[in-house]
């Protein structure tokens, strides 16, 4: 028996940072302590926290360090562990209250999370599967099989309300049940989980498979059961080789085991699962793309209908769902459907995990019920802005969702409050920018995304969304017209309408929502050839106000181009014709004197 | 793998040792494992609490350690904090009486007065 | 049955029929780009868009199959929401395309220059911005690919997969670079490509389109040293007067003839000459393979596209294919030698031109061992476009020319040699034969065998004369070829004969024939329309079975001595060889 447990996130986060390096230092120092007894060190998946990596949390107490370096790693085995002395400047800031250690769990990080998909993640061992037994893992797979018709689990789903975390929403319960009913007698049906995760800075299903993969070997039983599949597909980006590894060796347990395979609990149920790599490409986490890719064909989408449903993989009833979708289904089987619908809001309910980035103080994994305002998120979860800057707007929905400006923060979140105010939930990026980021340039960064992720298979999206790129260029260039504004809007909304797939729907949806919110940015990019966020280099001008240069000339020679000139002790100039706008002038100048606008 | 019995078996094997991730101990065990409490032998009262409580499977009681409380002569020390009761101190522990400790203190809910530094300095 | 409304008219449609076929049905056309009936139902270009009660987003109608969920829904076919948005995708098409329609071979009869203008297009460079360019390929010996032209419908793609099975090419890289090309970018040349055309013939611009060898014609015909003498294939005959406003299946042999010697050649010929003796050379093949044991089945070896599918994808049956050289080369290698010796003309100053309904034929005329006299027994090939093209430069009026006959010795083509231009057409000619020998050489033997007649991709039949049982198979379309061939290796199909057109229906419907637009070949069978003039041809014949010829009698008696004899298998005859997938 262990008195102590000391977890080691091993998510890619923390891993890119070192995180197992420091797990064998760890075991080796706790060796020569003679601890090896009594301390066991566990390796888990993401806490969410991946800006403080590599961390660690030492219990029983729940002392989280963070940024630990792999020299920190012998005080601490010898102070903490050996001697009970919290080493508190490795101790993460909000946990140190007062000069009191309190728990992760009560700082405002996690205090507001509701953890129902990243439940196990940072908490067990995802390599190993009585840990995920421990945690009452495979129950609500030994309840359907023993206990439930297939009627009985779509039910349960259905009444949960369980939405697609994936992106569009559409009911879980109701995707089954078309797979279940639709084509009567399939001599084959599928059941396939859809990890292809591409949405700029969106990261929680790689959490979840590298944190608790079983969960989702137990959820796609569960659908297979519900809906007659026996056999399953994982499509993993190939970018996740932590999170392929680490499925692999779950799957392979859960073979040895018996809980994949034929008669699982000796119910007659047979189920497999195998893994399918995609290579990379955003398009094929679009469904009927993503049942290509598995195919061996050209990872592009078809015509829908016929829904999956009904001719998916192979032409066969097919249920695709994203893993964090997939997270939710056990614990709505062991906790019924009236626990989940006890959160979230009317037609979303349940949790929703959020990737945090841009301009906010904790980046991360945070999951929270559906229905938090995105001001909580933001400000209590989040921490705000780094210094002291005004919240601008909130990303949602990746490539194909919009910004949300500051007026919207006190609305709830969910899925149809989001779209309807021009966003959507996607798969969860949430990326907040503040008053320096300009909105026409952040439009451009997202269609960038588009034109490059676009399959080039339907007319608008290979050239349309590379015409609206263009046009942004335009703008941010400072060459465009109003009218081109009018063309760049109507262009929008043909790409919408027009789209073979969702990818190309929702791909204006970053510009549509800055002209909504932000048009007079655009305007004023138009109009007055200025960018009020100053950003966007050919509209910005830097000027020397004469009164304040004290003719130090530490511009002039910090100047990459030689643009400015001057003589000592006397004000100085800049040759805006050669000037390259890099700003070094600015941030070197002591006295203020250098403007940009 | 084939009956729930067989499931449970290994859910309840394995219960104590992730349980120890959950934050939700009420009873703290802290012992004192300075130099001066090791020299006197805390290692295997710690062991023996930290054990004897996965055992019972006491889901709300946590084991740890803390560093020199100042009364070196009676390690090994070791103290029950428990919400809303006055702090229970035992001093010159050993595995054996950390046994009892759990048995009526922890489980009965009875402190065991004669290794208590109260009765001590009486 | 559904009930729908179509621009608030109800109708009630089976269910799965798409919303496009339901309003064609119902006399409304939908304008489509990338759409090409059973085999390319991707939805990609969006022309075909239209409003549907209920829907997001527009729905692209030639994939959207009605369904009893869409009761009662009322859809829109040309709405101002719809029209705007189809002028739109035009727009979008033309800013990455070169714009080069005056100098296009295409220009007339390119379906993007045709929706251009009925859809209103009033500024062609409204979206215009950065553009593709790539390098023509000109790298294969019967067609170009220009991709500046292309517009990504991926016909071609699906007629090189699904028609043909051969699939080499496909698109490369994503979004804006999109690109249809060879796997890796390899040439065309560089690849199994089996020449047969059919992307060219599914094209809608002009980015594919045969390799031109017209100005080899005019110069030759300009060369006072040439005799320069043309023979053309048994399907021109059924595709050359819809270039001249002639509807699909009218049989213009006569005016084919006259507007050939209008253009200058000293003689014309036709290639039904070859076909009859083709016939007589391979029946007595196959008998020679029944009775004396020889690889069997036999397959038929007139279509070089077929051929080079056989000596790249299933060279296991070479040794089934028949030595017979296609009918175009018999016909060349009988003018460079028994009409050049019997003219006295030197086989080196004779130009021999061949019109073919196939691009495989400029591949084929450069094969090995097809140069009886020691120089090739054809010079150039056209298709039946380049000839059209030929006959408008040179200004004929076609369509007023009076009919004119071929000449001998190779003018007579019997009725079995014509249909060789459609599917089956091979067989039925060789059964006449075969049946006429095997039941003692009597003149009523049978001339018709229905059973191999008709479009379907794959039949089969079964005639016992003499004793002698033969099976046989007729396939056309290389995929089905595939799937038959796969049957074979298998044991499950067991005949003795197999006819194999590379492209489907036949030579009525090769990569070389006039194009028709998709939205005519969407709803009308260019096969079985085609076949008709030729199968018309035969019926009205007075000579249908190949060995009743007097050309082809007189030229063994004169020259070639014995059917399948020595001088015939050194003039007739050809080898193959396993090439590989790639070069």
């Amino acid at each position: 028996m262990y008195r102590s447990q000391v977890l080691i996130c091993g998510g890619t986060g923390c891993t890119s940072s070192g995180s197992m390096k420091i797990a064998d230092k760890l075991e080796e120092e706790i060796k020569k302590n003679g601890l090896a007894d009594e301390v066991k060190v566990v390796r888990t998946g993401c806490f969410g926290l991946c800006a403080l990596g590599p961390i660690m949390i030492v219990y029983p107490e729940g002392t989280f360090y963070s940024m630990v370096k792999i020299d920190d790693v012998p005080e601490i085995v010898e102070e903490h562990l050996l001697k009970g002395r919290v080493v508190t400047r490795l101790v993460y800031d909000e946990t140190v209250v007062a000069d009191q250690i309190k728990s992760l769990n009560k700082t405002n990080v996690y205090k507001k999370q509701k953890r129902v998909a990243l439940r196990n993640c940072g908490v067990i061992n995802p390599e190993n599967i009585e840990e995920y037994i421990a945690v009452d893992g495979y129950q609500a797979l030994y309840k359907v099989l023993k206990e439930m018709t297939p009627d009985d689990v779509v039910k349960v789903i259905l009444d949960s309300g369980l939405r697609g975390r994936g992106g569009g929403g559409f009911p879980t319960g109701r995707k089954w049940q078309l797979a279940k009913d639709l084509v009567k007698d399939a001599d084959q049906k599928y059941v396939c989980c859809n990890a292809d995760e591409g949405d700029p800075g969106a990261f929680m299903d790689r959490s979840v498979l590298e944190g608790d993969p079983h969960v989702l070997i137990e959820a796609m039983a569960i659908a297979g059961y519900a809906i007659g599949a026996t056999q399953g597909y994982v499509y993993v980006r190939a970018e996740y080789p932590i999170a392929v590894n680490r499925l692999q060796i779950a799957i392979d347990q859960a073979r040895e085991v018996g809980l994949l395979g034929k008669n699982i609990f000796d119910s007659g149920f047979d189920f497999d699962l195998d893994i399918r790599l995609g290579a990379g490409a955003f398009v094929c986490g679009e469904e009927t793309a993503l049942m290509a890719s598995i195919e061996g064909n050209r990872g592009e989408p078809r015509p829908r209908p016929p829904f999956p449903a009904e001719k998916g993989l192979n032409g066969k009833p097919t249920v695709p769902n994203n893993v964090e979708t997939y997270a939710n289904i056990p614990q709505i089987i062991l906790k019924g459907a009236d626990w989940f619908t006890s959160m979230g809001t009317e037609k979303s309910k349940g949790t929703k995990v959020f990737a945090l980035g841009g301009k906010i103080n904790n980046t991360g994994l945070v999951e929270v019920p559906m229905g938090t305002t995105l001001r909580e998120v933001v400000y209590e979860i989040g921490g705000g802005i780094p210094n002291g800057k005004q919240f601008k707007a909130a990303q949602t929905g990746g490539p194909s969702g919009g910004c949300i400006p500051a007026e919207h923060l006190d609305i709830p979140i969910d899925y149809d409050n989001l779209i309807a105010i021009g966003s959507m939930m996607g798969s969860g990026g949430l990326i907040v920018m503040d008053e320096d980021n300009c909105m026409v340039v952040i439009a451009k960064f997202f269609l960038e995304f588009t034109v490059d992720e676009s399959c080039g298979k339907c007319t608008p999206c290979r050239i349309g969304t590379k015409r609206l790129y263009e046009m942004l260029e335009k703008i941010t260039s400072g060459n465009a017209t109003l009218e081109d504004i009018d063309k760049l809007e109507k262009l929008c909304y043909y790409i919408k309408n027009n789209s073979l797939c969702g990818l190309g729907q929702t791909a204006p949806n970053p510009v549509l929502s800055t002209l909504r919110y932000f048009k007079d940015e655009y305007i004023a990019h138009v109009q007055d050839k200025k960018c009020p966020a100053g950003v966007c280099t050919d509209l910005l001008q830097y000027t020397i106000i004469a009164d304040k240069c004290k003719g130090c000339t530490a511009c002039a020679r910090v100047c990459p181009v030689g643009a400015i000139s001057g003589t000592v002790k006397e004000p100085h100039v800049i040759d805006t014709a050669k000037c390259i706008k890099c700003g070094a002038c600015m941030s070197k100048c002591k006295f203020g004197a250098i403007i940009k606008g | 793998m084939k009956t729930l019995e067989e499931l449970m078996a290994i859910r309840n094997k394995m219960q104590s040792q992730v349980n120890l991730r959950a934050e939700d101990a009420t009873v703290r065990v802290v012992v004192g494992m300075a130099t001066c409490g090791i020299a006197a032998g805390a290692r295997p009262v710690l062991t023996a609490f930290s054990d004897g409580i996965q055992e019972k499977g006491l889901k709300d009681v946590m084991v740890t350690q803390t560093g020199c409380i100042g009364l070196c002569q009676y390690e090994p020390i070791v103290e029950v904090i428990e919400p809303g009761k006055e702090k229970v101190t035992y001093i010159r522990m050993t595995a054996e009486k950390a046994a009892e400790v759990i048995e009526q203190h922890l489980i009965g809910g009875d402190v065991v007065a004669k290794y208590t530094i109260s009765t001590e300095l009486k | 049955m559904v009930n729908i409304k179509i621009n608030g008219v109800d109708y009630a449609v089976e269910e799965g029929t798409t919303i496009l076929e339901a309003c064609r049905m119902n006399g409304i056309r939908i304008p489509t780009l990338c759409w090409l009936k059973e085999i390319n139902a991707i939805g990609a270009c969006r022309i075909c868009v239209v409003e549907m009660t209920g829907a997001r987003s527009l729905v692209a109608s030639c994939v959207y199959p009605i369904s009893k969920f869409d009761e009662g829904k009322n859809i829109l076919t040309h709405s101002p929401a719809v029209l705007e948005s189809r002028k739109t995708t035009l727009q979008l098409l033309l800013s990455n395309h070169n714009k080069k329609c005056l100098s296009c071979d295409r220009s007339g009869n390119c379906e993007l220059q045709t929706l251009c203008r009925e859809l209103g297009v009033d500024d062609e460079n409204l979206f215009d911005g950065a553009k593709n360019e790539y390098e023509i390929d000109t790298s294969a010996a019967h067609m170009y690919r220009d991709n500046n032209k292309c517009i990504n419908c991926r016909r071609c793609v699906a007629a090189c997969e699904k028609t043909q099975g051969v699939g080499v090419i496909g698109a490369n890289n994503r979004g804006f670079a999109t690109e249809i090309a060879c796997a890796f970018d390899m040439d065309l040349a560089d690849t199994a490509c089996v020449s047969c055309g059919q992307c060219i013939a599914v094209c809608p611009t002009g980015a594919l389109g045969e390799k031109d060898d017209t100005d080899k014609v005019w110069a030759a015909l300009a060369d006072s040293t040439k005799t320069v003498v043309v023979q053309t294939a048994p399907a021109v005959r059924a595709s050359l007067g819809e270039a001249f406003g002639f509807p699909m299946g009218t049989d213009v042999q006569g005016k084919l003839a006259a507007a050939l010697f209008k253009l200058g050649f000293a003689h014309v010929f036709d290639t039904n000459f070859g076909a009859d003796l083709t016939i007589l050379e391979e029946s007595n093949e196959l008998l020679e393979r029944i009775t004396k044991g020889g690889a069997l089945p036999m397959i038929t070896s007139c279509s070089p596209g077929w051929i080079r599918y056989c000596e790249a994808y299933q060279p296991e049956f070479i040794p089934n294919l028949s030595s017979c050289k296609s009918p175009q080369q018999m016909t060349g290698a009988m003018l460079k030698t028994y009409w050049a010796e019997k003219n006295g003309i030197d086989p080196k100053n004779i130009v021999s031109v061949s019109v073919m309904p196939c691009t495989a034929k400029k591949f084929e005329i450069g094969r090995d061992d097809q140069a009886a006299a020691g120089v090739a027994d054809v010079d150039i090939s056209i298709t039946t476009r380049e000839l059209a093209k030929m006959i408008d430069k040179a200004g004929i009026r076609f369509a007023e020319l009076e009919d004119a006959q071929f000449e001998s010795p190779f003018g007579s083509g019997t009725g079995a040699a014509v249909i060789f231009g459609a599917t089956g057409g091979v067989m039925e000619a060789a059964l006449r034969t075969a049946v006429w020998k095997l039941t003692g050489e009597k003149n009523d033997s049978p001339i018709e065998f229905a059973e191999v007649r008709g479009v379907e991709g794959v039949k089969f039949a079964e005639y016992t004369a003499g004793g002698v049982t033969v099976k046989v198979a007729v396939v056309s379309g290389l995929a089905n070829a595939k799937a038959l061939l796969e049957k074979v290796k298998a044991g499950e199909v067991d005949v003795h004969f197999i006819e194999i057109m590379a492209c489907p229906g036949g030579c009525v419907n090769g990569g070389g024939q006039i194009i028709v637009p998709a939205d005519v070949r969407n709803f009308t069978d260019i096969r079985a329309e085609r076949a008709k003039a030729l199968y018309n041809l035969d019926a009205k014949n007075t000579v249908r079975k190949s060995h009743e010829s007097e050309d082809v009698k007189r030229v063994y008696a004169e020259f070639l001595g014995e059917i399948g004899g020595h001088k015939a298998h050194e003039l007739l005859h050809t080898t193959y060889k396993a090439s590989g997938l790639r070069k």
